[in-house]
């Protein structure tokens, strides 16, 4: 049990070579839960073995607790990993997987047995102790390859994308599993990942990552509500946000975003009124959820008339796609909405929660709709590009 | 085909295939057959008769000399074949595992160098390991041939475990190192249990190519450190006395069954490690 601090933490694979990690800053307290997510190549990984010990950093500083780690060896951080292919040994019982760190360590026999016993109790796995890795099923594996990390009850668990081997309702399951497991357990773990639903939910700190950099980190509420740029608010929530480019008016001393879907404009005023942005292109954000439809009541939101050009019905939601400044936006709407293609329909969106976004750089403009508190200054990184 | 197959009968292409096989079969075996029947042959049956007829009487006669004459040089090819396949074997796994798993800067071309070694005809090296033995004070000695042997194997071993160990996940050994395991831990407990298969090629590529070995036997050892295939020469080409070809048929078959019988041993391990690398996805 430990804290986990990295502190300006670079890392290149050779002189004019582009940095692997630029000057990655976060710090968890002992016990959080800390996601790494990103696009395949952000550097996430690289982040993760560097943290482990595996791969060797060429600034800055790990620090576990209170001791400097950046130049110990894996074996001496006191961490455990658990790996995306599971990395179990194909010749050993797994048994002889669980124990194998704790027989390297000198643990007494005797306490060995006794921890073996503990994780195989805690995992479900008692029944398959002495079978091998081979004969059994990716769900299993992927409980023995826990196993191992668990026994040695290490001060960080790192682990490394762990379900994306499995198939889509095992992986749902096992990701249940590890929250819980993680609040019974209570250690420090970091988690890397590719899905942002994983980010979200198991999460209690996330970072996300591209070319290297730490775009936001924060709580996943945060970074769901908050996005410090457009490549976080397009990386997590699925569907994803909609973004619609357009350039921002001011009518009636309001700055207005003009959304124009053909059939009738909507002039969309906005929460914040920061001098400077009338006439700049900007990207606009809106969530699908934050899109409703309208009630026949006026109730002071301004109405946006749409024809609906796809109709997805998932089941809990309907997605209907519509048109807007050229741009096809998704909506998530309640299941029992089922409009046919070309129909019209008026929708609402609460424009003190839309978003908007610089169209040159990706960055958040003003932090529109939100209280200062709620937002904690974003670790903004720069952007470069979708 | 399948329609072929279950139809009653034998069809002519099946008879056709049939008789191509066998003959083929039979040209192989009929150096064979020859050896052991001559090997079995009196000397007077041998020049009577022709080379496929059966013993008039069958005579151990040509074993008996064959050994009395081979036999010192039969255990100097197992002191050098055995020494030398044990350590080639197990330098080989060494560097392959370096070379794969501990990857250092320039280890690429240092592979590729070793690689080289595997294009290198004997020949080529003759000269300076004769220098170098000599040099060593092991000039004409079995363990002279050995170290040659070691050396000049240690190409093909390398190749062999670096390749079959670059298809172990990288994973296994990162695991094993955040499990505090160190270089030859991982090497003695995760590794080398993982190797039967290489394991075995390599022994068996080995053992054939350095008990076989006519070249360095000839010129790196003299008289009573011999190999057998050099005595196997002398034995054959001498011009003195009257040709026994009874005994020289007898010598080559006893020069001849340690590799048949390390086939015939171990050659399942043989295919199934030669594509071992190529079933894993």
């Amino acid at each position: 049990m430990a804290t986990l601090e990295l502190r300006n933490v670079n890392k290149t694979y050779g002189v004019g070579l582009p940095d692997t990690l630029k000057n990655i800053e976060l710090s968890i307290k002992d016990g959080e839960f800390l996601i790494l997510v990103g696009p395949s190549g952000c550097g996430k990984s690289t982040l993760m073995n560097c943290i482990a010990g595996l791969e060797t950093i060429t600034g800055g500083a790990i620090m576990i607790g209170d001791q400097d780690v950046s130049g110990m060896s894996p074996k001496d951080r006191d961490i455990a990993m658990v790996f995306q292919s599971y990395a179990l040994y194909p010749t050993m019982s797994v048994r002889e997987n669980i124990e194998f760190g704790l027989k390297i360590r000198k643990m007494p026999q005797s306490a060995i047995d006794e921890e073996v016993a503990r994780v195989a109790k805690l995992l479900q796995i008692e029944h398959l102790l002495n079978r091998k890795p081979g004969q059994l099923s990716g769900g299993q594996q992927q409980r023995v390859a826990m196993g191992r990390a668990l026994a040695r009850r290490p001060k960080i668990y790192l682990f490394d994308e762990p379900l994306s081997n499995l198939d889509a309702k095992l992986r749902v399951e096992m990701r249940t599993e590890m929250k819980l497991m993680h609040q019974r357990l209570k250690t420090t773990t970091v988690y890397v990942t590719h899905d942002q639903i994983e980010a979200m939910t198991l999460g209690d700190k996330v970072a996300v990552m591209k070319d290297g950099i730490i775009q936001q980190f924060g709580t996943p509420k945060e970074i769901y509500t908050n996005p410090a740029n457009l490549f976080v608010a397009s990386f997590i929530g699925s569907p994803p946000m909609n973004f619609i480019p357009l350039r921002l008016q001011r009518k009636d001393g309001r700055l207005v975003a003009l959304l124009d879907s053909g059939q009738a404009r909507c002039e969309l005023p906005l929460g914040m009124q920061d001098a400077g942005l009338e006439d700049r292109e900007v990207i606009l954000g809106m969530r699908p959820e934050q899109i409703v439809l309208a009630g026949s009541e006026p109730n002071g939101l301004p109405t946006i008339r749409a024809e609906v050009q796809v109709t997805e019905p998932t089941g809990p939601d309907t997605l209907v796609f519509v048109s807007l400044n050229d741009t096809k936006v998704c909506c998530r709407l309640a299941p029992d909405v089922a409009p046919q293609a070309g129909e019209t329909m008026t929708l609402q969106c609460d424009p003190q929660k839309v978003l908007l976004f610089d169209a040159q750089t990706g960055e958040r403009l003003g932090m529109a709709g939100q209280t200062q508190a709620e937002g904690r200054a974003p670790n903004v990184a720069q952007f470069k590009g979708r | 085909m399948t329609s072929l197959a279950t139809k009653p009968g034998i069809s002519l292409s099946r008879i056709a295939i049939y008789t191509v096989l066998i003959l083929a079969v039979l040209l192989y075996l009929v150096p064979l057959v020859v050896m052991l029947l001559t090997s079995f042959k009196t000397p007077e049956d041998i020049s009577t008769g022709n080379l496929l007829s059966w013993p008039t009487v069958v005579s151990g006669i040509g074993w008996v000399k064959a050994w009395a004459t081979v036999n010192g040089y039969f255990w100097n090819s197992i002191k050098i074949t055995v020494p030398a396949v044990l350590i080639s074997t197990a330098i080989g796994a060494l560097n392959g595992y370096v070379l794969s798993m501990w990857r250092f800067r320039g280890s690429q071309l240092f592979f590729g160098l070793l690689l080289f070694g595997c294009f290198l005809p004997f020949q080529t090296v003759l000269l300076p390991a004769s220098f170098t033995l000599g040099k060593m004070g092991l000039a004409s000695t079995t363990t002279g041939l050995v170290f040659v042997h070691v050396v000049y194997g240690l190409a093909f071993t390398t190749l062999f475990f670096r390749n079959y160990y670059v298809s172990i996940p990288d994973a296994l050994v990162k695991a094993a190192r955040l499990d505090g395991a160190g270089f030859f831990t991982i090497f003695r407990m995760i590794i080398l249990p993982m190797s039967t298969p290489i394991i075995m090629v390599c022994l068996i590529w080995q053992f054939t190519q350095i008990w076989n070995d006519f070249l360095f036997g000839v010129v790196f050892s003299s008289g009573d450190s011999q190999p057998i295939t050099v005595a196997l020469n002398n034995l054959v080409n001498t011009s003195t006395g009257a040709k026994e070809y009874n005994v020289d048929m007898a010598a080559a078959m006893i020069a001849g069954l340690p590799t048949l019988l390390v086939y015939v041993v171990a050659g399942k391990y043989f295919v199934r490690g030669l594509t071992a690398g190529a079933v894993k996805g």
